[in-house]
């Protein structure tokens, strides 16, 4: 392999993250997660596998959901995120938080941030009629069940095992006209 | 991970100048996979060229029929299509089954055909391999082979391809487009990857600063009735065993016509012509659809770790071909 002895470059870094504008200098091969809670102190995305296998780290990214650990943060310069703690309006919970907490959908809540902007996202694309590896019908509208939320959730793992609690919150959510607002 | 520079491409002309002078620079998408590499050291560029905000992330209509994807289109975006969903079934079916939606949100087109396998040893820095590292061997032959190839193999690699909207590109023959130092290529589908042979560190035809801006896939009426049909060891988000692109035109009980193609079984997407052949104006039966796995699977050399992939493949023919049939018969397919 070839000499790979050269300087870090560092590079400026501006976000909207969560509603306010943040920016500073990082190394560019720095992830967008580690930008968040190392550069910026927003803990609530958080990082389990950093291979995007996991699905701790998932934000809303432009208003889509991504993974933070597989996005540079100088390729999300300019970009607006939204994390789960970004999703509480006014004191209040997001819909999918408080279904979240009312269908016992966590055990030990460190999967939690990435499963609420997973859902958003989830929530989101079924109300513009994306499809799912599961929708039998691909030219039919879009109807949420348990079988395509377990699909369209399957980027996020939980090791405690809530899936059952999960599935039924993202449910609820979906009941609530407000679960895919971001 | 070794320091880089990043460099927001402002055009595709630009970016391919800037990779094609510079041995050291690549291309960067959305990075799903590259970002990936770069933590574990396989890929260690000195420049990455930021290519995933370059106006090339619509799909239009084709003069004549068709469509053209743009290179920077995400995945999610293209399963999403309409037209996608109901003239070409196969290409969504096969963009849904791979990863996860926070994946098809970042994952582009071009990404996707260019993404490197995932054999462990290709990934792993510490083990020898002529893809990572020309000339250094394959770990994998007499390793662990339960994800790799059975068909086009050498004794230089068994590397398999893993993307699934690949396999059901690879029925619709489309054509890539290709920008590159000297201008514009139209790259048939099929040419685009290649088999290992004694060059594995060469996944397709493409050259340093070739730079893809389109697939397009051309107008394909009988591709209303296709399918994409995945076998893998959990139900959702694990990359294909093997799996199964299929469109099928049947009159009077007969094949008209046919096109297959596999995935996670060679080292690019395998267009199975000794199958279709044997169909074509062959009865739709079982019997008929095993008979043709069986002429394509001839030449199929598997290691002893994946010698199951093919009764797996063989069952995978037999099942999108039979469902296809039945479509065709009640008209569901159109």
């Amino acid at each position: 392999m070839e000499d790979t002895t050269t300087a870090p470059v560092r590079q400026r870094v501006t976000l909207r993250v969560d509603g306010g504008e943040r920016a500073l200098e990082a190394d560019t091969r720095t992830s967008l997660l580690d930008v968040l809670r190392d550069g910026l102190g927003v803990t609530s995305p958080k990082k389990g596998c950093d291979h995007g296998q996991c699905g701790a780290c998932t934000v809303l990214l432009d208003g889509r959901r991504q993974l933070s650990c597989l996005t540079l943060a100088v390729a999300a310069d300019g970009g607006e995120v939204t994390t789960a703690a970004g999703l509480v309006r006014e004191g209040r919970l997001h819909p999918v938080q408080q279904a979240l907490l009312d269908a016992d959908g966590l055990q030990c809540g460190y999967c939690t941030p990435g499963q609420v902007c997973s859902a958003v996202g989830v929530l989101a694309e079924a109300a513009a009629g994306h499809p799912s590896h599961v929708t039998a019908d691909l030219d039919a509208d879009v109807v949420l069940d348990e079988a395509e939320v377990s699909e369209r959730m399957s980027g996020n793992l939980c090791r405690c095992g809530a899936y059952v609690g999960i599935t039924d919150a993202v449910l609820r959510a979906a009941r609530d006209g407000e679960g895919s607002r971001p | 991970m070794r320091p880089f520079t990043y460099v927001r491409a402002q055009d595709a002309a630009g970016a391919v100048a800037a990779v094609a002078g510079d041995r050291d620079a690549g291309f960067l998408g959305a990075g799903t996979n590259l970002v990936d590499h770069l933590k574990l050291d396989v890929e260690r560029p000195g420049t990455l060229v930021d290519v995933s905000r370059l106006p090339f992330d619509r799909v239009e209509d084709l003069d004549g029929g068709g469509l053209r994807i743009g290179a920077a289109l995400r995945n999610s975006d293209l399963a999403a299509d309409p037209r996608v969903r109901h003239d070409y079934p196969v290409l969504a079916q096969s963009l849904l089954a791979g990863a996860t939606g926070q994946l098809r949100n970042m994952a582009t087109t071009a990404g996707n055909l260019l993404q490197r396998t995932r054999c462990v040893y290709f990934r792993d820095v510490t083990t020898p391999c002529g893809k990572r590292d020309p000339g250094s061997g394959c770990s994998a032959i007499g390793g662990y082979t339960r994800y790799h190839a059975i068909l086009g193999t050498s004794p230089s690699c068994i590397a398999t391809h893993p993307s699934d909207m690949a396999v059901g590109m690879a029925v619709l023959d489309p054509v890539v487009v290709v920008l590159g130092p000297q201008g514009e290529r139209r790259i048939p589908f099929a040419q685009l990857h290649r088999l290992p042979g004694d060059e594995p560190e060469r996944d397709t035809v493409l050259e340093h600063g070739d730079l893809i801006t389109h697939v397009e896939v051309p107008s394909y009426p009988a591709a209303r009735n296709s399918l994409y049909r995945k076998v893998r060891d959990r139900a959702s988000y694990a990359f294909a065993l093997v799996s199964v692109a299929a469109v099928l035109e049947v009159e009077d009980g007969l094949v008209t016509d046919v096109r297959l193609a596999f995935g996670g079984v060679a080292h690019r997407p395998w267009r199975a012509s000794a199958a279709e052949e044997f169909l074509r104006g062959r009865p739709a039966t079982e019997e008929s659809f095993r008979t043709a796995a069986d002429a394509e699977l001839a030449t199929a050399e598997p290691q002893p770790g994946n010698a199951f992939k093919l009764p797996m493949l063989r069952g995978a023919v037999v099942a999108a071909l039979r469902d296809l049939t039945n479509a065709a018969t009640t008209g569901a397919g159109r």
